[in-house]
């Protein structure tokens, strides 16, 4: 690591010895799309100035729109023909921008590769991967040979951790899984020992423990081939950990640069400050309501004048709205912020909870009561849903069963939050949609509100829908787009017979209840951002008082500084209406945050239950153990000392779990367990037993089970 | 995207009292466009002419004036006359009656048929799906002119409903497969999962949720399905059903004008421009119509 390096103000900047040169540089970048037709032009990236140096990571931090991925592809050259790019792009001062294609091509993937976020359609499914690593060996190598370039590409493979290399080379993408194909597509941007490498959210889509193998292998890249990265995220924890320098993008800009202690101990931009503020902890102390962010980002079609962030900012004055403050020193060497006020900040030392109002949250009224006096609301006994996998046209037999879900208990009381985590195809939403379903499940019983499910006549079973609603994960396809979102939050009221002259006062009310404008009632779900609509959402699952929210990961598709808002709407509404909570999400730091309970699933069975304390402070299940020390901590010191578990590999074939304990074939203490031992792991399949010790309400289903401390 | 519209609604101040309903804000939404209302006009117009305009002209469109045979377009007749001296704007007005009552009908029909039998299909799968499209891979490999042979006997001489009924009945099937296809691709969709969960019926579903959504591929099939019908009526004609001589219909003069419309330009000229004016009036609507249900249309225009 190269530590930190000269301001990135072109003014200050001053060429040092060769060996230091930067190798990628960027001055004064903008990027214009002019608008088709009537549409105003989007300026997605208004004066970007960087440079990184040979070793070096710099994270590029900010939200959605923010300009940081129209930034690097500028870079590489990859952004459509009408976008108009102005400034400069020098790669070992050679200037990259005007380039004609063909020049970029001899550029890109030998002196500048790039992992983008989506590893599936980064590969060609008709090829084997071994082939599309030779390919890019072989590109810009001309006179490599076939076979060697496939020697290559095995060795890349290697690298890249992936086992039985040479065998794997020949298999095609779709046998891969996520974290796999992220893995070739890395081996691919290393193939010709790139000098940069920019990696454009190459976590995002991937699962928390997957994640962490990934950024070991991103380490392990930068290692072999001492190129610099560029790492664009949206995730501070992330960052934290991974790189050396952050910049912070708002509205097309940078408004923040620094070393990444500076920017995470010594913030000076508010807007800096209410990103770290609106991320849920995993490593907080007591829980405390989030910081949200008031408003949206503005639209980059007509910015208006003075600083962008001034309509959010709660430290904006009048001075704010006279210009773009430009990025000045602020402390540290290399830390600039762009705020008329970083000065003040600096000098009172201010933080996001000095800055920003923090929201009262009330004490729920049924925390009070101890949680066995408290009635259930819904109660999971055994439930069991296996797929069927058949095979054949005309005389279909079945080939195998998918243990989608596979036996799991639990209950929820009234007011509480159960929190379902775990990673993707765990079956957590699959329990969720047998719950919804109110079917006749195929094994074990599902009691909502004391009614089993199956067992009830057309009517109980309306009247139960009543009291169990959902909000689910994209807002974008749980709105109806044909529908206004006065019809989209009256339609469960019309369905169970809502008086139709207290319609509409009930809707203006629901719509002031979750923070929204009545006004807006005649607008198109189109018309709301992310978190506006899903707010709709969870306006219309209260529309009819229900007293179980089924909220099936409502907020990972939010912006972190939007997530925070209606995270905290949620538990607003949890204790002003006394509702309880069935909260599914992969993000656990969410899921510490907002839940009282947690149960932790794997393929298909809860591998650890217990309250949200007890789980998150000295977990006994190895799975629990792995997940929570696979998060990134936003905070660069805890990040840097802690150890992380990397699991190994991915989740097993659902259809053809292993003997015994099903997370064996992964766990960090059956790897360390001796083969007597061992054979129990092998032979019996171990199940949810109370941890005793501290808490009455842990249990783990391992036959190892010991507690460990992991922050 | 999102985002600039959202600045503009926190600007716009909006009248709280006003919450249009879904169907009342299509409507409204449907007259501020200039090209639907221009459809509309032209498709008042075309009708107002067809009933009127056989009033105002002092033939009778089954009357032969001997002495005017194909005699262009003259004082005494306005659009001229044919081989045997009738009189072609009577004809051509009548025959444009018949055909916007049997092209709009047929279209609705046949559109309305799709929409229904491939959503059901599509929704409820299993028995249902199996029953109707096998219905409907039947009729589409029953050869048109079979089913025609064997209800010709029945049929023959038989009002316009039947022969609309006869149109529709022999052209739902292929959009019937692909609403079904669209069907099984939206009930996936979150949105129809929360009106399920929330217990809203499945017919309910349907129409709220389902077809809705799915209005722009119903609505150009609708409108394509106007012209077809019209030409499809022509042919069938040909075959001994509906509009039969000395009865007209556009299809019909059509069908006699072209073999003489570079000697007598009128016999054809006149009965065909009137059929582009009327596809393209239910066009314009179908158009108009397409954006004002979809309101991400709304704004990109």
């Amino acid at each position: 690591m190269t530590g930190t390096t000269t301001e990135t103000d072109p003014a200050v900047d001053e060429p040092r010895g060769s060996g230091d040169a930067p190798v990628l540089e960027v001055r004064d970048l903008h990027v214009t799309f002019p608008g088709s037709g009537r549409n105003p032009d989007v300026t997605a990236v208004r004066g970007v100035s960087y440079s990184v140096r040979r070793g070096e990571v710099l994270g590029i931090v900010g939200e959605s729109g923010s300009g940081k991925s129209v930034s690097s592809l500028a870079a590489m050259g990859l952004l459509p023909d009408h976008a108009r790019v102005s400034g400069s792009i020098r790669l070992h001062g050679e200037e990259l921008l005007g380039l004609g294609d063909r020049a970029m091509s001899a550029k890109r993937g030998a002196a500048i590769a790039m992992v983008f976020q989506d590893p599936l359609s980064g590969l060609t499914p008709v090829y084997t991967v071994g082939d599309q690593i030779a390919e890019a060996v072989r590109v810009h190598n001309p006179r490599i040979g076939r076979a060697d370039a496939h020697r290559r590409a095995v060795e890349l493979l290697e690298l890249v951790g992936i086992p039985n290399a040479a065998q794997r080379a020949k298999a095609f993408p779709h046998e891969f899984s996520g974290g796999m194909r992220q893995r070739v597509m890395i081996a691919i941007a290393i193939a010709n020992d790139p000098d940069v490498i920019i990696c454009d959210e190459p976590t995002t889509a991937l699962d928390v423990t997957i994640q962490a193998q990934i950024l070991e292998v991103l380490k392990t890249a930068r290692r072999e081939t001492g190129a610099a990265i560029v790492m664009i995220t949206h995730d501070l924890g992330v960052v934290a950990g991974f790189v050396d320098r952050v910049q912070v993008m708002y509205a097309g800009r940078l408004v923040e640069v620094g070393g990444v202690d500076d920017v995470y101990y010594r913030t000076r931009m508010p807007y800096t400050m209410g990103l770290l503020g609106s991320v849920p902890r995993l490593d907080e102390e007591e829980k405390a309501p989030l910081i949200p962010i008031a408003g949206n980002p503005p639209s980059l079609a007509d910015l208006p004048p003075g600083c962008p962030f001034a309509p959010r900012c709660p430290l904006a004055v009048e001075a704010c709205d006279a210009g773009e403050p430009p990025l000045v020193p602020v402390g540290g060497e290399g830390h600039t912020a762009a705020c008329v006020r970083a000065g003040e900040i600096e000098e009172h030392g201010w933080t996001a909870r000095d800055v920003y109002p923090v929201p009262e949250i009330p004490e729920p009224a049924a925390a009070a009561v101890p949680r066995a006096d408290r009635a259930t609301v819904l109660r999971v006994d055994g439930l069991v849903k296996h797929h069927p996998l058949m095979k054949g046209a005309v005389f279909k037999r079945r080939v195998g069963t998918v243990y989608a879900v596979d036996g799991i208990t639990f209950d929820v009381r009234e007011g509480e939050t159960l929190g379902l985590v775990g990673e993707s195809g765990c079956g957590k939403s699959t329990t969720l949609m047998e719950i919804l379903s109110l079917d006749r499940p195929q094994q074990g019983t599902v009691e909502v509100l004391g009614k089993e499910s199956g067992r009830s006549t057309a009517k109980e079973r309306f009247a139960i829908r009543r009291d169990v609603q959902v909000v689910f994960q994209d807002p974008m396809s749980s709105l109806d787009p044909r529908m206004p979102v006065f019809e989209i939050i009256a339609e469960p009221l019309r369905t169970h017979g809502h008086p139709k002259e207290r319609l509409r006062s009930r809707v203006h009310e629901l719509l002031s209840l979750v923070g929204l404008d009545a006004a807006h009632a005649s607008r198109y779900p189109q018309e709301f951002s992310g978190g506006q609509r899903q707010r709709i959402g969870i306006a219309r699952a209260l529309a009819l008082e229900p007293r179980l929210l089924v909220l099936d990961e409502p907020v990972s598709a939010l912006d972190v500084s939007i997530q925070a808002g209606v995270i905290n709407l949620l538990d607003e509404l949890k204790a002003r209406l006394g509702l309880s909570y069935l909260f599914v999400a992969h993000d656990l730091s969410v899921v510490r945050h907002i839940a009282d309970r947690v149960a932790v699933m794997y393929l298909g069975k809860i591998v650890e239950i217990g309250d949200v304390e007890s789980i998150y402070r000295h977990p006994t299940h190895p799975y629990t153990q792995a997940l929570l020390s696979a998060i990134p901590v936003p905070d660069p010191e805890k990040e840097r000392t802690r150890s992380h578990i990397v699991l190994k590999g991915d989740l097993p074939n659902p259809a053809a779990p292993p003997s015994g304990c099903s997370f064996r074939t992964r766990c960090q203490k059956f790897a360390a367990l001796d083969d007597t031992r061992r054979a129990l792991c092998l032979e019996r399949e171990p199940e949810l037993t109370p941890a005793g010790g501290r808490s009455a309400d842990q249990a783990a289903a391992c036959h190892y089970a010991e507690e460990r401390e992991l922050l | 995207m999102s985002m600039s519209v959202e600045r503009a609604a926190d600007g716009a101040a909006v009248d709280e009292a006003r919450v249009p309903g879904r169907w009342s804000g299509v409507l409204y939404e449907l007259l501020r466009t200039r090209r639907v209302l221009f459809g509309l006009g032209i498709l008042l117009a075309l009708s107002a002419a067809a009933w009127i305009g056989p009033l105002l002209s002092p033939w009778d469109f089954t009357e032969a004036d001997i002495l005017a045979r194909r005699e262009p377009p003259s004082a005494d007749h306005w659009f001229g006359t044919d081989s045997i001296g009738r009189d072609i704007f009577t004809q051509t007005m009548v025959g444009l009656q018949k055909s916007i009552i049997i092209g709009l009908c047929a279209a609705v029909l046949t559109t309305a048929v799709a929409a229904v039998v491939g959503a059901f299909a599509g929704y409820f799968l299993g028995a249902t799906d199996k029953v109707l499209m096998w219905i409907t891979d039947l009729m589409l490999v029953l050869p048109n002119f079979l089913v025609l042979a064997i209800l010709y006997p029945a049929l023959r001489g038989q009002g316009y409903i039947v022969f609309v009924i006869l149109l529709a009945a022999l052209a739902w099937m292929v959009t019937a497969k692909m609403v079904r296809g669209m069907t099984i691709s939206l009930k996936e969709r979150e949105y129809v999962l929360a009106a399920r969960y929330m217990g809203v019926p499945d017919h309910k579903i349907i129409f709220r949720h389902i077809l809705p959504n799915m209005s722009s591929l119903l609505i150009v099939d609708a409108t394509i399905n106007v012209s077809a019908a019209i030409i499809a009526e022509t042919s069938l004609s040909y075959f001994g059903f509906g509009v039969q001589k000395p009865d007209v219909s556009l299809g019909s003069l059509i069908a006699d004008g072209s073999t003489q419309s570079l000697a007598f330009p009128w016999t054809f000229w006149f009965c065909t421009g009137l059929l582009v004016l009327l596809v393209m009036a239910v066009n314009l609507i179908g158009d108009g119509l397409r954006d004002a249900l979809d309101p991400q249309a709304k704004r990109r225009s």
